[in-house]
C-alpha cells in the first residue's frame, strides 16, 4: 500500500491505497466523489477530466499516488458557495449537453481551455475539447456552451460573482 | 389556451430543468451507487468468436483474495434460461436459446463463459485471469451469403440453418399497391421505362452510449431492487419475471440517471440476469459495471444489412415500381427486438414517393458476430439510405436533377392525408415547404453553379451536393399495428398526475428519459394544461415503485405516445377539479371555467385557483356528495397512427481529388416535426442524430478479421467523431403539426439519424461520379473514396487488410485526412 495525501475539492484527505489505483478510482470510491465519471479504458473519452494542480488531467490515466501533496479540483467543486461557475452557467443556457455523462469532463476540460485562451474562435474550441467525446449533442452545442462562457469570463462582463471566475486550482 | 405571464410554455426554449444536477456532478448513474456490502463481478469472456468449450478450470479464481465465488452457466442451474426476443417476426422465425453464460459452445468473441464475484471490482477481475478455459475452435460465420449457402458451417446446428426467418411485404397481395413483379417485367420490356438495380451497404455500426451498461441488484428487501443503465426499465421488469420466474410484485426496476442509449440499452442483458441470479443466490448487494471495451465487444450492435433494390422509372421519371431484398445480419442470437428492426424499414423505403408497386423482403441471418439489435432510427435509417441512394442513381441513369426528379414522385402537400403503397397513411406534411427553405438556407443554386465551375476547372478539390428527402414513421406504436406484426408488447404509455395538498404537481409519465429532456418538456405540457408554474411541475420517472406502468423510450415516442398520455391525464385532473369548484363556488358545473390556472363561475368574478381546489380535496372538508376526494388521474394513451416527420437535407462535400480526403463544408436541414414544445431541446435532438448519422457515412465501422474477431473495439480504434472531426450545422424547424394527436406534434429524436447518412453518401458520390466512380462503400474515409478514384483511373489498388484497418479519425489511429500512410 502507499500513501497518498491529496486536497480535493477543498478538503485535505491521507489515504493507505494499492499503488495501481487511479485517480478516478480513488476520487470514485474512496471518497464518494461520483460526479467524475468513467467512460472508457483507453483515456479517450474524457469523461474522467478533472483539474490537477490546476491542469486538466484524465484521471484514468494518473494514479492516486502521483497526486500525492496535490490539489485536484472535479465537478463537485467547480462551484463555489453556490454560485455556478460561468462554464456550469453557460452549458445550462446553451444547452450543452443531454444525458450529461461526459458534462463533467467536459466542462472541467473547458474550464482549462478557457484558461489557456480566453477567448478562442469555434476552431479552436473544437480543437481544444477534442479529447472528450460526446455521443448525444453533436458538439455545437457544446461548442457554443464554451464560447457563451468565455463572453460571461470576460472582465467587465455582467459577471455573476464579484470574484473573478474562479480558475482551476485557485 | 391559458394565459398567465409565460404563457404557453408550449413553444418556449426552456432551458433544462434536470441539467442543475447533471452540471455539478450531483448525479446518479448506476456504477454509483454501491449500497453498503455490495459484491462485485467479472465476466470471463470468450476470445474466440466460435468454439466448443472443453473445460472450464475456476480453482485457482475461487482461492483469490476477496472472491466470494466463481460460477459457470451449470454451477447457477442456469441451463434452461434463454434471454428474451419479443419480436417472431414469423411464425417459424428460428430463434436459439440465448443462455446466460456459454453453454458448451461460445457464439461469439466476447460471449460470457464464467463470472467471478469478488468483494471489490479489482479483486474480481484479477480473479478473471486466473480462471483457464480450453477451446476447441470452430470455423467462424462471419459473411451473410456465405452462411445461407448449402453446406455452410451452421451457427446454430440445432436450427439446421443459419436463416432465421424471411419477412416479406407485396403491395400486391396486400392489395395497397400493385405487383412490383410484374412492374419490372412490364419496364424490361418497355423502352420508354428504365430499371436501376443497386446494391448498397450498411456496415455494422456501435452505439457507444457514453455511460458504459451498468446493474446494481439488492435483494435485501421484500422487493428485490434492480438498478441498470437501461432504456426500458418497464420492459426490464417484465422480462425478468418472463425470464428468471420472479414474480413480477417482488421486482422494482430502477433506471436511475441514464448517460444515453440510441437503442443500445434497449435490450435485456445476460449479464443483468446473471446480477439477479446472483444477488439472489449470494443473498447480497451485487453489482455489474463494463468496461468500455466490454461494451464495444457484447452490447448489441446495429445496421449491417445488405440491400438489394431496383426501382423502375418511365423515362420522364415517374416511378413505377420498387423492390427491396434486404440480408439482416442478427449476429449470434436474436435480441430483444432484433429480428423487427428490418421489417421497421419496410414500410419507409417508399418514404416521401408516390410508389404504385412495392414489395420487401428481409432474410434475417445468424453468423459468428455480435448480436444485432435497435440502434437509432432503427430500421429506418437503412431505409432511407437505400430509397434515396436509388433516387440518385436513377437521376444519374435519367440523367435529371436529383432534387426534381424528388420533386416529381414526392407527394404533394395537398394530398395529404395520403395512404401510401404500404397502407401507412401520412396524416400530413408538406415536403416542397420543408426542400424551399432548404435551398433557400443552403444556398442550393450558388453552390451548383460553383460545383460545374470546378468540375469545369478540373480543380483538385471538387464539390458535391447531396440530398435526403425523408420521412419516417414514428412515436411507435399502435397497438393494434403492432399486433399486426406479432410484436411482443403494445406500444401504448401511461402518465399519472397527482396534485399535491400545497399545489405541486407530480407528474408521472413510463416513459423513461436517458437524456432527451422529458422533465423539462413535460413540465412545459403539464404547466400549460393546468395553469400552474413551470417550476412547480416535477416528473418522476424511472422507477417502477414511483411509475408502475409503461413501456419506456426508443422510436421517438416520449412526446408524441407519452406526452399525449400526460394532455389526457390533466384533462382528468381539471373534470375532477372542476366539480368541486362548482360545489365550493355554488354554482352550476357547466358555468364553470378553467383558464390559467383558475376556476371561474361564467360572468361573475368569482374563482378559485387550481392549487386550491387541490388543497380543498385534500383537506376533504367540504366536497361534493358522491364524489372521492382526489384530483389525481391516471391515463393509458395508444396512439391511432404513427407520426411521420418529414425534412430536407443538404449536404455540401468537397473531396480532394488526389488523396480522397472528405471534407463536410456545410450541412443545412430543415425538419418538419410538427408543433414543438421546446425548440431547444427539438434543435439538440437534431444536432445529435445529425452527428451520428454523418458519422456512419464518415467514420465508423465496427470491423471483424477473418476469425471473427472485432478489431477495433475501442474508442482508440472505433472512431466515434470528436468535436473537430464536425462542423456546425444549419438546421431549422417548419411545422406542419400533425393531425393525429392533440398536441400535433410528431417525433425528432431519430431524423437526424435518419436523414443525413444518405445526405453525406449522396455528396461523396456527386464530388467524383464525372471522374468515373459509381459507389463508396461507407464510411466513405480517404482510404476508400482515394481507391475508388484510383479504379476508375483503370490503377490496381491494394486493400489495407481488415486487422490493421481502422475507418475514421479517432486518437491514436489512422489520420483520414493522410491516407498516404496507409497504402
Amino acid at each position: 500500500m502507499a500513501e497518498v495525501r491529496v486536497t480535493v475539492d477543498g478538503v485535505n484527505y491521507a489515504d493507505e491505497v494499492e499503488p495501481r489505483t487511479l485517480l478516478v478510482q480513488y476520487l470514485r470510491e474512496r471518497l464518494g466523489k461520483t460526479g467524475t465519471v468513467v467512460g472508457c479504458d483507453t483515456s479517450n473519452c474524457g469523461a474522467c477530466t478533472v483539474h490537477l494542480n490546476g491542469q486538466s488531467v484524465k484521471s484514468c490515466s494518473v494514479l492516486a499516488v502521483q497526486a500525492d501533496g496535490g490539489e485536484v479540483l472535479t465537478i463537485e467543486g467547480l462551484a463555489r458557495d453556490g454560485e455556478l461557475h460561468p462554464v456550469q452557467k453557460a452549458f445550462n443556457e446553451c444547452h450543452g449537453l443531454q444525458c450529461g455523462y461526459c458534462t463533467p469532463g467536459m466542462i472541467m476540460a473547458a474550464v482549462d481551455l478557457l484558461g489557456d485562451n480566453p477567448d478562442p474562435d469555434e476552431h479552436e474550441v473544437r480543437e481544444g475539447i477534442e479529447g472528450n467525446l460526446c455521443r448525444c449533442t453533436g458538439y455545437q452545442n457544446i461548442v457554443r456552451s464554451v464560447q457563451r462562457a468565455a463572453q460571461l469570463m470576460k472582465p467587465g462582463a455582467s459577471a455573476p460573482t464579484e470574484q473573478p471566475a474562479p480558475v482551476a486550482g485557485d | 389556451m391559458t394565459t398567465t405571464e409565460n404563457r404557453p410554455e408550449i413553444g418556449q426554449s426552456r432551458v433544462r430543468k434536470e441539467d442543475a444536477r447533471l452540471i455539478t456532478g450531483r448525479t446518479r448513474y448506476t456504477d454509483s451507487i454501491t449500497p453498503t456490502g455490495c459484491l462485485h463481478i467479472a465476466v470471463v469472456r470468450s476470445p474466440l468468436s466460435h468454439a466448443t468449450i472443453l473445460s472450464i478450470d475456476t480453482e485457482a479464481a475461487k482461492q483469490a483474495p476477496g472472491v466470494h465465488g466463481v460460477y459457470t452457466l451449470a454451477d447457477l442451474g442456469g441451463e434452461e434460461i434463454g434471454m428474451p426476443c419479443a419480436w417472431p417476426i414469423t411464425p417459424d422465425q428460428k430463434a436459439p436459446q440465448r443462455p446466460m453464460l456459454a453453454k458448451d459452445t461460445v457464439h461469439f468473441a466476447g460471449e460470457g463463459v464464467a463470472v467471478v464475484v469478488a468483494r471489490t471490482l479489482a479483486e474480481a477481475r484479477d480473479a478473471a485471469e486466473l480462471v483457464e478455459i480450453d477451446y476447441d475452435p470452430l470455423d467462424p460465420v462471419l459473411d451473410m451469403e456465405a452462411a445461407l449457402a448449402e453446406g455452410a458451417t451452421l451457427v446454430h446446428p440445432d436450427l439446421g440453418t443459419n436463416e432465421s426467418a424471411t419477412w416479406v411485404f407485396d403491395s400486391g397481395e396486400a392489395g395497397t399497391g400493385g405487383s412490383v413483379t410484374e412492374a419490372i417485367a412490364a419496364a424490361e420490356a418497355d423502352p420508354d421505362q428504365v430499371v436501376v438495380k443497386r446494391r448498397f451497404r450498411q456496415q455494422r455500426l456501435i452505439p457507444a452510449f457514453m455511460e458504459p451498461r451498468s446493474c446494481v441488484v439488492d435483494p435485501t428487501g421484500e422487493q428485490i431492487v434492480v438498478w441498470s443503465a437501461t432504456q426500458v426499465p418497464h420492459i426490464l421488469r417484465t422480462m425478468t419475471t418472463v425470464t428468471l420466474g420472479v414474480p413480477e410484485s417482488k421486482l422494482r426496476v430502477i433506471a436511475p440517471d441514464v448517460g444515453g442509449g440510441f437503442g443500445g440499452k434497449i435490450g435485456v442483458l445476460p449479464e443483468e440476469m446473471l446480477t439477479v441470479v446472483l444477488a439472489q443466490k449470494l443473498r447480497k448487494p451485487v453489482k455489474w459495471t463494463e468496461t468500455r471495451s466490454e461494451c464495444m465487444l457484447t452490447a448489441h450492435h446495429g445496421r449491417d444489412q445488405i440491400q438489394d433494390i431496383t426501382i423502375t422509372a418511365r423515362k420522364d421519371g415517374t416511378i413505377t415500381g420498387l423492390d427491396v431484398k434486404l440480408l439482416a445480419d442478427m449476429g449470434a442470437y436474436l435480441g430483444l427486438v432484433g429480428p423487427g428492426v428490418p421489417v421497421l424499414g419496410a414500410f419507409m423505403f417508399n418514404a416521401i414517393y408516390k410508389v404504385p408497386a412495392y414489395r420487401f423482403a428481409t432474410t434475417n441471418v445468424f453468423t459468428t458476430k455480435t448480436l444485432t439489435d435497435a440502434y437509432r432510427g432503427a430500421g429506418r435509417p437503412e431505409a432511407t439510405f437505400g430509397i434515396e441512394r436509388i433516387i440518385d442513381e436513377l437521376a444519374v441513369e435519367l440523367g435529371r436533377e436529383p432534387l426534381e426528379l424528388r420533386e416529381q414522385n414526392w407527394i404533394k402537400h395537398e394530398e395529404f392525408p395520403y395512404t401510401t403503397v404500404c397502407g401507412l397513411t401520412y396524416d400530413s406534411g408538406d415536403y416542397e415547404q420543408a426542400t424551399a427553405r432548404a435551398k433557400e438556407l443552403f444556398d442550393y443554386d450558388a453552390l451548383r453553379r460553383e460545383q460545374a465551375e470546378r468540375r469545369e476547372r478540373g480543380d483538385k478539390v471538387q464539390l458535391g451536393i447531396g440530398i435526403s428527402t425523408f420521412t419516417e414513421m414514428c412515436g411507435l406504436a399502435p397497438s393494434r399495428v403492432l399486433g399486426s406484426l406479432a410484436y411482443g408488447a403494445g406500444g401504448w404509455e401511461a402518465a399519472s398526475i397527482r396534485m399535491l395538498a400545497t399545489g405541486k404537481v407530480e407528474v408521472i409519465t413510463g416513459a423513461s428519459a436517458h437524456g432527451q429532456g422529458h422533465e423539462t418538456a413535460f413540465s412545459q405540457i403539464v404547466a400549460d394544461k393546468l395553469g400552474v408554474p413551470f417550476e412547480d411541475v416535477e416528473v418522476l420517472h424511472g422507477d417502477t415503485a414511483s411509475s408502475p406502468k409503461g413501456l419506456d423510450t426508443y422510436g421517438s415516442r416520449s412526446l408524441v405516445v407519452g406526452g399525449i398520455a400526460i394532455t389526457m391525464a390533466a384533462d382528468k385532473v381539471i373534470d375532477k377539479a372542476k366539480k368541486i369548484a362548482a360545489h365550493l363556488l355554488e354554482a352550476d358545473e357547466g358555468d364553470i371555467e378553467f383558464s390559467g390556472g383558475q376556476f371561474t363561475v361564467r360572468g361573475t368574478g368569482q374563482g378559485k385557483a387550481i392549487q386550491e381546489i387541490a388543497f380543498a380535496a385534500f383537506m376533504a372538508h367540504d366536497y361534493p356528495e358522491g364524489m372521492e376526494p382526489n384530483l389525481d388521474s391516471d391515463a393509458v394513451y395508444d396512439p391511432e397512427n404513427f407520426s411521420f416527420p418529414h425534412g430536407t437535407h443538404l449536404a455540401a462535400m468537397e473531396v480532394d481529388t488526389e488523396t480522397g480526403r472528405v471534407n463536410l463544408r456545410h450541412y443545412v436541414c430543415v425538419d418538419d416535426i410538427g408543433n414543438v414544445v421546446n425548440p431547444l431541446i427539438a434543435e439538440g435532438q437534431v444536432h445529435g442524430g445529425l452527428a451520428q448519422g454523418i458519422a456512419q457515412a464518415l467514420f465508423e465501422e465496427a470491423n471483424y478479421d477473418d476469425q471473427g474477431t472485432l478489431v477495433n473495439g475501442t474508442f482508440v480504434d472505433y472512431t466515434l467523431p470528436s468535436a473537430a472531426d464536425l462542423p456546425s450545422f444549419t438546421t431549422e424547424i417548419v411545422s406542419t403539426p400533425a393531425t393525429s394527436n392533440p398536441l400535433g406534434v410528431k417525433g425528432v429524436g431519430e431524423a437526424g439519424t435518419i436523414a443525413s447518412t444518405p445526405a453525406i453518401v449522396n455528396g461523396v458520390l456527386d464530388a467524383v461520379r464525372h471522374l468515373g466512380v459509381a459507389d463508396i462503400e461507407m464510411p466513405t474515409t480517404s482510404q476508400r473514396v482515394w481507391r475508388a478514384l484510383q479504379e476508375a483511373k483503370g490503377r490496381s489498388t491494394q486493400e489495407t487488410p481488415i486487422d490493421t484497418h481502422s475507418p475514421g479519425a479517432g486518437l491514436g489511429s489512422i489520420d483520414p485526412n493522410n491516407p498516404q500512410g496507409e497504402v
